[in-house]
């Protein structure tokens, strides 16, 4: 049972619909994702990323196409999201936003507090739960919304670029934490990320993504020994070709040319 | 070739806490400005009330109506002149509150309530309760529920329009997390609406407050044969204005005492708020 598909998105597309300028966001998608794999989406800005996932998340409806999402265990709920930003609840401390989804779905008063009280602990906000986000960092606010999402104990968890306003040395710590949270639980994960460091780090699988209107374009495995540490994703030499063959993607994904145009490198990168 | 150079106090602690000192001070300073402010007023009143430079029929000096207050307070009827006005401001406080709470909340969550109330709310706003008195007088009489009733109309609006306009501030993104996470209605009224439009609400509760002070007198001047407003009212037609100044006195009193409750409780209830 580990390798059967949990999310099945077939030719799924999304116009909105404006009397003068509608906007094609994503078209004719497909993809799939097994059971507790990681997947990243990575594609340029404004080509559909967030509205794929706010419609996987029910937020959304498509416009045309279909997706699934397995629900295997009818005890957990099934997928959560990890909003980009501002996604904890400001008139709640700490501890009410990380125990929030337990609370919505009634869950048992002392399984919530257990879980709770675990992923308070394991995202070192013990010590801050009782304190309202205002009185918290960028980071933390972050690792709170990971833990509300976490304690949650969904079977899919949809993140959308949650770690994109941090700063660089935040943003290592918490890829790292949130791969070893992940690696206890094996959940299925679809992670939006524009960083292409980022997908290379935590995905089992990379879709890539065209320019608006976004469409799938290449999937690359990225087969890295587990548990990863950003260290030695970095010195991977292989992870360097990787990192540029996206990179060329990227830019002929923005530059809409897919003979690509000559690519200058950030040579301080490998 | 210029240099600046940039002196740090050699004992930085030290230096913090003559910095950290002098802000008390300044903080004193500004304490004793708001006091100072009434009090010289009160005292250039006097002195010129006093030598006749302002006609003492119509400003008599505070001192004397500090006197005309005791000897009302000392008579008897004062109190219960006070407290039958306070118990109608408070019944219409709570009575124009509560419905305003809860339309407003209703008018901000749900799309076909607010297209149906809203441009009712708008009409009727502009509409002085007051000017209904004699019609609200002839529904329920003389009563002190009348009173209620038109403080009560005045007071709604500002609650409603404020409540209404503090759920729909309150950013999507916050509706999205209670909808991803599966709130029910009633969970999202408890957890995300009623919290997240509190800091507005608590505004136009405020404004309420003031509202049903600035009602009562003129009600009590309309139709009424108790209660400060017909305090002020009477004195006023028999000409003693020291009476009538006691009146005043307290009711702007009770403005200053609500406000002050009121913020105390805004901080109780908004506690994420700094
Ligand atoms: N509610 C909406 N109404 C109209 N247009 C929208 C709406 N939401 C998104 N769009 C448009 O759809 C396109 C895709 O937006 P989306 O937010 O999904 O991009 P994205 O890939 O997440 O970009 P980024 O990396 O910058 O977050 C954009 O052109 C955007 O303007
Ligand atoms: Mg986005």
């Amino acid at each position: 049972m580990s390798s059967d598909i949990k999310i099945r998105v077939h030719q799924l597309s999304k116009i909105f619909f404006r009397k003068n300028s509608s906007v094609h966001a994503i078209r004719d998608i497909n993809f799939e994702v097994k059971n507790g794999e990681f997947v990243c989406l990575l594609g340029p800005s404004g080509c559909g990323k967030t509205t794929l996932l706010r419609i996987l998340a029910g937020l959304e409806k498509p416009s045309g196409g279909s997706y699934e999402m397995i629900h295997g265990d009818r005890n957990k709920p099934l997928q959560s999201m990890i909003f980009q930003e501002k996604g904890v609840i400001p008139w709640m401390t700490v501890e009410e936003n990380v125990a929030f989804g337990l609370r919505m779905r009634h869950a048992p008063k002392n399984e919530t507090k257990e879980r709770t009280d675990y992923y308070l602990k394991k995202v070192g906000l013990w010590e801050f739960r009782k304190l309202y986000p205002s009185e918290i960092s960028g980071g933390m606010k972050q690792r709170a919304s990971i833990a509300r999402a976490f304690a949650n104990d969904p079977e899919i968890l949809l993140m959308d670029e949650p770690f994109a306003a941090l700063d660089e040395q935040n943003k290592y710590i918490l890829q790292e934490e949130l791969l070893s949270i992940w690696e206890e639980t094996k959940k299925t994960v679809l992670f939006i990320t524009h960083s292409i460091d980022e997908a290379l780090l935590l995905s089992d699988r990379i879709l890539l993504m065209s320019a608006q209107p976004g469409t799938i374009v290449r999937e690359k495995i990225i087969d890295l020994p587990r548990p990863r540490k950003i260290a030695s994703v970095r010195s991977n030499p292989k992870m360097g070709k990787e990192f540029v063959d996206i990179w060329k993607h990227l830019q002929e994904a923005v530059n809409g040319n897919l003979k690509g145009a000559t690519t200058s490198l950030p040579n301080e990168v490998y | 070739m210029e240099k600046e150079v940039i002196m740090a106090a050699s004992q930085p602690v030290a230096y913090e806490r003559k910095k950290w000192e002098k802000s008390q001070k300044k903080q004193n300073y500004y304490r004793t400005l708001t006091l100072f402010s009434p009090i010289t007023i009160l005292a250039l009143w006097e002195v010129l009330s006093r030598t006749a430079l302002i006609d003492p029929r119509f400003f008599p000096p505070p001192s004397t109506i500090i006197v005309e207050f005791v000897h009302l307070a000392v008579n008897g009827n004062l109190s219960s002149h006070v407290m039958i006005s306070l118990y109608r401001i408070l019944g219409g406080f709570f009575l124009g509150v509560i419905p305003g709470i809860l339309l407003g909340l209703l008018i901000g969550m749900y799309k076909p309530v607010r297209y149906t109330f809203q441009p009712l709310v708008m009409a009727l706003m502009p509409i002085p309760t007051l000017a209904l008195m004699p019609i609200i007088i002839i529904i329920f009489g003389i009563t002190d529920f009348s009173k209620m009733v038109t403080i009560a109309g005045s007071v709604f609006f500002p609650v409603c329009i404020n409540t209404a306009a503090g759920v729909s501030n309150i950013d999507p993104i916050f509706v999205d997390v209670a909808k991803n996470y599966g709130a029910k209605s009633k969970d999202y009224f408890f957890k995300i609406a009623l919290p997240g439009s509190l800091p507005v609400m608590m505004e136009g509760i405020q404004m309420g407050q003031a509202i049903a002070l600035l009602t009562i007198v003129a009600a009590e001047m309309i139709g009424a044969n108790s209660g400060i407003g017909y305090l002020i009212w009477m004195d006023y037609k028999a000409f003693i204005l020291k009476g009538m100044y006691v009146g005043l006195v307290i009711i702007s009193f009770f403005g200053y005492f609500f406000s002050i409750l009121l913020r105390f409780l805004q901080r109780r209830l908004i506690p994420w708020q700094k």
